[in-house]
């Protein structure tokens, strides 16, 4: 799960998406095809080449008021057209953490 | 406690107010993040996964009852109801919203609490021994010295923009509870022959993905100069120091390729021009931080009290008392340790109303006050020993008597990969597991004193590498693979751990330390040889052939 922070050249081996952090609260989002951002996966763009990755990148970087940090990320995309996230890491950033939060005593 | 003054509000005040006008410009958009990521380091705010993430400083890790429910009451208001207290005593919170983060720092700052020398490079908050001003044998009370150069650095312009972090720690104890010797500078206080306090000085310690022990750099440093001595070495940091590769950037990599000779006369010759200045220490300076601590009123208690005398018939208080209660400097007192590993929960969390109950028993058994270990546990620093046996029964009642300090469950780990955006692999699933494996504390207790830290990538906060078993995750072709050590310690003795052989995945991991722990109580000489021990006298061959014989 190498992180993105390390992601220093776009090569992409199959489809993904633009992923960020909402900038009022931190949350992660994803970014649509109508240039906005979501917070449910399956409304990402789906980019499929390292051209068309770039592009949403760049568009996605400049809009700097509604994310910050995009980077592009891997996902899976089912015969039924469902999207997961194609590694731990964003499999976490999607579902949260996996050990379960501290117990209220 | 220390008494902060008014110069000190109004700089914690102003810095909220500043931070307020920040987080609005950067909300409208009049600031990009570019711009705006330099302040809000400067604040503790980090961006993580999920979330920001907000790290408050808890100077010296002295914490009065007051200021942890304020820490109580970031955590339900702002977060999700817990903290994360971290290996460098700061406590930090995972799920704060960045446009609530203003009204967080000014809640805090109602009781004197912030997030300066959090994050950025920058002086990092001085960290020193959780049992300051307690600890018998202690030469003189650390705080006071780390109070004054927390005083000296904070917001300092010369060390606001340093080529990276600069962490110092110091210890005045035999017994090195602060991990100086992993530090940028560590500071050990020592009396000369004239019976005058000044510092042995370390330089040049640090873990991450270029780990180095700490070198002495002077013997005797005396106390007035011992601000111009450290800005000395900050000065030849700042010139040398390399601000062209991140990962070259810390002072330990400086001092490795100068030489410690080299490096020490460049200190030398810049502190002779300083050493005169103002940077002078008077007395009544240091008097004057003295005077602002204030110290328990206690009373004249016997040594062994009915109490006490009574509930050691009780095993399961007798338990938690060898490995939680350890001895005050004054008669009739003890510290106290709480654990934060209970079984099976991620280490170092403590919940808002763990912190409230803490925060009353504090008021109640230790004078107001609570400690922050680096070892990611709290302490109560003035509890009387005829109140041992009831603040056992209430810690209980909140899930913080888990009787296992300084034993194999009491492990260190950072966050990982589930909250870290630089983590490649999980640490705390990792650290869970191993609380369940040797939840039996009779095990624990037969193995006896074995710390276990694990970082979830190469930048090393859980400290894996002076783990006695270091853990390390990695990524490898997309899965998570830990790399283990043994050998390591933080402590006066500190070592490196040396790895035992090819990484092992995530579901073999507890099973890797179980056999480790099998091939221990099998060769030590006798009970009492340490694990730590073991290793050392006999090296990592027969650890690496029990645990790969098999695999």
């Amino acid at each position: 799960m190498t992180s993105p922070l390390e992601q220093k050249k776009i090569r992409i081996a199959g489809t993904s998406v633009v992923t960020a952090n909402r900038t009022w609260d931190g949350a992660v989002v994803y970014r649509t095809a109508s240039k906005g951002w979501s917070a449910d996966l399956s409304e990402a763009a789906i980019v499929r080449n390292s051209d068309e990755a770039k592009a949403l990148l760049a568009e996605s970087v400049a809009d700097d008021v509604g994310a910050v940090g995009a980077y592009i990320a891997p996902v899976q995309v089912g015969e039924d057209g469902k999207v997961e996230p194609g590694n731990l890491r964003e499999q976490i950033r999607r579902t949260g953490v996996t050990i379960g939060q501290p117990a209220q005593v | 406690m220390y008494a902060y003054d008014e110069i000190d509000r109004t700089l914690v005040n102003e810095r909220v107010s500043e931070f307020r006008d920040q987080v609005k410009r950067r909300l409208s958009g009049e600031l990009t993040e570019d711009e705006f990521k330099l302040l809000r380091l400067q604040n503790g705010v980090y961006l993580q996964l999920h979330a920001y993430m907000f790290r408050v400083a808890i100077p010296y890790g002295t914490l009065a009852s007051n200021q942890l429910r304020a820490l109580a009451h970031v955590a339900r208001k702002y977060d999700r109801g817990y903290g994360h207290f971290t290996t460098r005593q700061n406590i930090q919170f995972n799920w704060i919203k960045l446009a609530e983060l203003p009204d967080a720092l000014a809640d805090l700052a109602e009781v004197g609490i912030h997030a300066m020398q959090t994050s950025g490079n920058n002086m990092r908050n001085v960290t020193s021994d959780q049992w300051a001003g307690v600890a018998p044998g202690e030469i003189e009370d650390p705080r006071i010295w780390s109070e004054l150069i927390r005083q000296h650095t904070t917001l300092h312009p010369e060390f606001s923009f340093l080529p990276r972090k600069f962490k110092i720690a110091i210890t005045a104890s035999d017994h090195d509870r602060a991990a100086i010797k992993i530090h940028d500078i560590g500071l050990r206080l020592i009396k000369n022959e004239k019976g005058e306090t000044g510092f042995e000085v370390l330089v040049g310690g640090g873990l991450g993905r270029t780990p180095f022990i700490a070198k002495t750099i002077k013997h005797f440093v005396h106390g007035r100069d011992i601000l111009s001595y450290i800005e000395a070495i900050l000065r030849v940091y700042n010139q040398y120091g390399r601000r062209d590769n991140i990962y070259k950037a810390r002072i330990k990599i400086l001092v490795h390729e100068l030489g410690i000779e080299k490096f020490s006369r460049e200190v030398e010759e810049e502190w002779q021009h300083i050493r005169n200045s103002s940077l002078q220490i008077d007395d009544e300076v240091i008097e004057d931080i003295r005077s602002r601590f204030t110290y328990p009123a206690y009373e004249k208690l016997p040594h062994m009290p009915d109490e006490l005398r009574q509930a050691a018939a009780d095993p399961d208080f007798e338990a938690w008392r060898r490995n939680s209660v350890a001895p005050h400097k004054i008669q009739g007192y003890s510290i106290v340790t709480i654990s934060l590993k209970p079984t099976g929960k991620p280490p170092g969390d403590a919940t808002a109303e763990q912190m409230d109950a803490l925060a009353d028993l504090a008021d109640k058994y230790s004078f107001g006050e609570i400690r922050v270990g680096h070892e990611q546990n709290l302490a109560l620093p003035h509890v009387a020993k005829r109140d041992l046996p009831a603040l056992w029964k209430a810690l209980d009642k909140l899930g913080l008597a888990t009787p296992n300090v300084n034993l194999i469950t009491d492990i260190i780990a950072c966050p990982g990969l589930d909250y870290c955006s630089l983590a490649n692999a999980r640490s705390i699933p990792i650290a869970q597991e191993l609380t369940r494996r040797f939840a039996n504390h009779e095990l624990a207790n037969l193995i006896g004193r074995l710390h276990i830290n694990i970082s979830g990538c190469i930048n090393a906060c859980g400290h894996h590498h002076v783990g006695h078993i270091g853990i390390l995750g990695v990524e490898k072709n997309g899965e998570e693979v830990y790399q283990i050590t043994i050998g390591g310690r933080a402590d006066e003795s500190a070592a490196l751990g040396n790895l035992i052989g090819p990484g092992v995945k995530f579901d073999e991991v507890a099973d890797v330390v179980e056999d480790i722990v099998e091939a221990y109580l099998a060769l030590r000489e006798r009970p009492e040889e340490l694990f730590i021990d073991t290793v050392k006298r006999l090296g990592v061959e027969p650890f690496k052939e029990r645990v790969y014989a098999t695999r």
